[in-house]
């Protein structure tokens, strides 16, 4: 095994490891980023839309965050990395669907 | 006016009777007493000796502030709020001695903050003014923000500030700091009127058109001076005092030319809406209010409309941009409810409602405006403006619909009736799905606080004091709900909410207020009036450990400028330490539980502190919630 093909073997992991979203990483940045200011910390909504379960394909997402056109506020490059993003949808597509309302008692007096 | 050293000084009347008090000064000492020096031979002449008739008075039978008292029984108040203060110390012992502390009943306050929000908030139930008294400059400065949100509000408190105007009379010192030359002068720009009376028949007749001022639409706060001299000087033998006749004006309601063009607008559209905001002000402008409504089977956002009526609608956005007729009824913020500012570096003007909707206002708002405060907001236009008050016009209003509505008319409005009615109960459905999203969360949700306190309450004749219900809450009258500070000034909801329980006790209402923290810090002592009055209150705190509306302005910010979006909390949020609300409450001599995290406990915790608000106590429990 030549010596590149070595170095390369050795860092796969690594490389790996940064293009897979991370939910817990993004569980931690939505809390630390103030994303949960205006979207509660589970994602479901608030002063914002609600983001989860199901939340919109990630090219969407994307966009909406780095250029919205409501009133949220932007969240660039600069502040947000494109894989803390991945992370964060990661979080939100891990969220589970609520209690149906007609199993909620106190939903349905 | 009169002045009471001048008064005193050298009166004869009385020396009778300070005389034949006189008694040796061995005589009146007490047989255990030790040790007492002899008084000196010019002490003992002045006790023993013959009463000059140019000694002063000391006593009087009949102050002014007598005849104050007189005053505010005759317009009914029930209630005074008040933290004590000088300046007004003849009107307060007038209040609890010669009035027997009865109609009004003097309420203590913590803060006069509290005390005018109390009177906002016991008006917004009772639909009349409580009094406040209220402490000269300082008392003034204290209580100035909560004035600023009854004048937004357009709620009607009523303060008697007191104040010294004889500056020759002042003693030295606070008495000075604690006086002004025009001490409503500081208000003058955010309430309705202010008269400084020099004689009492002046302040009666005062005092009676500050009353009919304050109930006269639009509502609006009015202070009353009342000059310590003329408090404590005593009434004249020779004085003759009458209270003049309250007469409440009629409100004004619109020119029926106005109003006729507006019913055949409304009766033509095909999509009319009807933005209700602050429409109704009596229980029978609610029924008003939905006869119009059913008349013209046209939607109601907003505004004390019955939430499980099927014309109330929300998502008034929607509506808007789909409307051809628009009718605001008292809408402090027409503009805003049809256009929009986006919040982004470049602020940007986005218009929902489409080109050619006519625009109608129905508002009192005009006949009473100022310029300085901007709480008049953007200028909206409109095709109709009708200056008068929307409750007074809606009788008019309906009737001028009905005499349009042909047999064919009726029945198309009856369709359109039926698919909002199919709209309702979509809405409906929507916010039961809607709470069912964070339901086992911790924090605890918003959604899962609201509905497990209306499960506490459903059953009980319910008065939401403080905070706004969810859509699930079945609003069907009036005093249901009482809404915020009308300027938005943090601090209001905690007194607020004890001024309207304390409206609703007599009634035998269930006053539950949702109670944010932040806004529970600003005058904290109005649990402990609540705790030393008995006036039973449920606060429920929807405590998200922050100023969280100014969290999210930081991260706005932070955002904008690309940098340090993580420290938006500095400055912001209500942590390390934790407050333990529950324990302040227990220290005020509230029943306190919490903090609550697991929304299981939520629904026990509830209870217990229903049970002791049935006792006709206060009680809060500590939520700790989600943000919004």
């Amino acid at each position: 095994m030549n010596h590149m093909r070595k170095l390369v073997l050795l860092a796969l992991p690594a490389i790996l490891a940064a293009q897979t979203p991370n939910a817990q990483n993004g569980k931690k940045i939505f809390d630390g980023y103030g994303c949960y200011q205006c979207h509660d910390h589970d994602g479901h909504g608030g002063a914002g839309a609600r983001l989860a379960p199901n939340p919109i394909p990630f090219p969407a997402f994307s966009k909406y965050v780095r250029q919205p056109t409501g009133e949220m506020p932007p969240y660039t490059k600069k502040v947000v990395t494109d894989q803390e993003l991945q992370d964060i949808y990661a979080y939100l597509q891990s969220i589970p669907q609520p209690t149906p309302a007609k199993n909620i008692p106190i939903l349905n007096k | 006016m009169p002045n009471r050293r001048r008064f005193l000084k050298g009166a004869a009347a009385g020396a009778a009777a300070l005389a034949a008090g006189t008694k040796p000064a061995a005589a009146q000492q007490p047989a255990n007493r030790r040790a007492v020096t002899a008084p000196s031979a010019s002490a003992l002449a002045e006790e023993t000796g013959p009463v000059s008739p140019s000694v002063e008075v000391l006593t009087a039978d009949r102050p002014g502030s007598d005849f104050m008292v007189d005053v505010l029984k005759s317009l009914g108040f029930e209630y005074i709020c008040a933290n004590p203060g000088s300046s007004f110390r003849g009107l307060h012992e007038s209040i609890v001695n010669y009035g027997g502390n009865k109609a009004p009943e003097l309420i203590t306050c913590c803060h006069e903050e509290q005390s005018v929000a109390m009177a906002d908030g016991y008006a917004k139930i009772e639909g009349k003014p409580l009094a406040v008294m209220a402490h000269s400059t300082v008392g003034l400065q204290h209580a100035s923000m909560a004035i600023y949100n009854a004048y937004a509000g357009r709620s009607p408190a009523y303060i008697i500030l007191g104040n010294t105007i004889d500056a020759t009379a002042r003693r030295p010192g606070v008495e000075w700091y604690h006086s002004a030359q025009d001490a409503v002068a500081m208000v003058r720009d955010y309430s309705k009127w202010d008269d400084l009376p020099i004689s009492l028949p002046h302040f009666a007749e005062s005092a009676i058109r500050a009353y009919q001022i304050a109930l006269t639409p639009p509502y609006g706060p009015v202070l009353l001076v009342a000059d310590s001299d003329l408090q404590e000087t005593p009434v004249a033998p020779d004085l003759r005092l009458r209270i003049p006749k309250l007469t409440l004006s009629s409100p004004p309601a619109g020119d029926m030319a106005a109003v006729n063009e507006v019913a055949k607008l409304l009766v033509a559209a095909e999509n009319p809406v009807l933005l209700a905001d602050r429409a109704v002000r009596t229980a029978d402008g609610m029924k008003l209010l939905v006869e119009l409504a059913e008349v013209l089977q046209a939607p109601v956002v907003g505004g004390k409309f019955p939430s499980h009526h099927p014309l109330n609608q929300a998502g008034g956005r929607g509506l808007i941009a789909n409307a051809d007729v628009i009718v605001g009824m008292e809408v402090p913020d027409l503009w805003g409810s049809i256009n929009t500012v986006r919040d982004q570096l470049h602020r940007s003007v986005q218009t929902f409602a489409k080109p050619g909707t006519k625009v109608i206002s129905i508002s009192a708002a005009n006949l009473d405006i100022k310029s300085n405060y901007q709480s008049f907001q953007r200028y909206p236009e409109t095709d109709i403006s009708i200056a008068a008050d929307a409750e007074a016009t809606l009788p008019y209003l309906i009737e001028a619909c009905r005499r349009l509505i042909t047999g064919d008319r009726k029945r198309a409005l009856e369709e359109r009736g039926k698919k909002l009615a199919a709209a309702h109960e979509q809405g409906m459905e929507r916010a039961r799905a809607e709470a069912t999203y964070g339901w086992d969360s911790t924090p605890i949700s918003t959604a899962r606080l609201s509905a497990e306190i209306w499960d506490v309450v459903r059953d009980k004749d319910w008065s939401l004091v403080g905070g706004a219900p969810s859509r699930l809450w079945n609003v069907d009258t009036v005093y249901r709900t009482a809404g915020g500070g009308g300027a938005a000034g943090v601090g209001y909801s905690a007194p607020g909410s004890v001024g309207a329980a304390l409206a609703n006790r007599k009634y035998g209402r269930f006053s539950v207020a949702i109670q944010t923290d932040g806004d529970l810090m600003y005058a904290p002592g109005a649990l402990w009036t609540a705790a030393h009055h008995r006036i039973p209150l449920m606060s429920v705190m929807h405590n998200n450990r922050a100023y969280h509306q100014e969290v999210m302005h930081i991260q706005r910010m932070a955002n904008r400028h690309q940098r340090g979006i993580t420290n938006a909390g500095i400055g912001t949020t209500i942590t390390d330490p934790n407050i333990d609300y529950a324990t302040i409450a227990r220290g005020m001599g509230v029943h306190g539980e919490g903090p609550i995290t697991d929304p299981k406990d939520l629904g026990p915790a509830l209870r217990r502190a229903m049970a002791v608000v049935l006792r006709g106590e206060p009680a809060l429990v500590d939520v700790v919630t989600q943000p919004r």
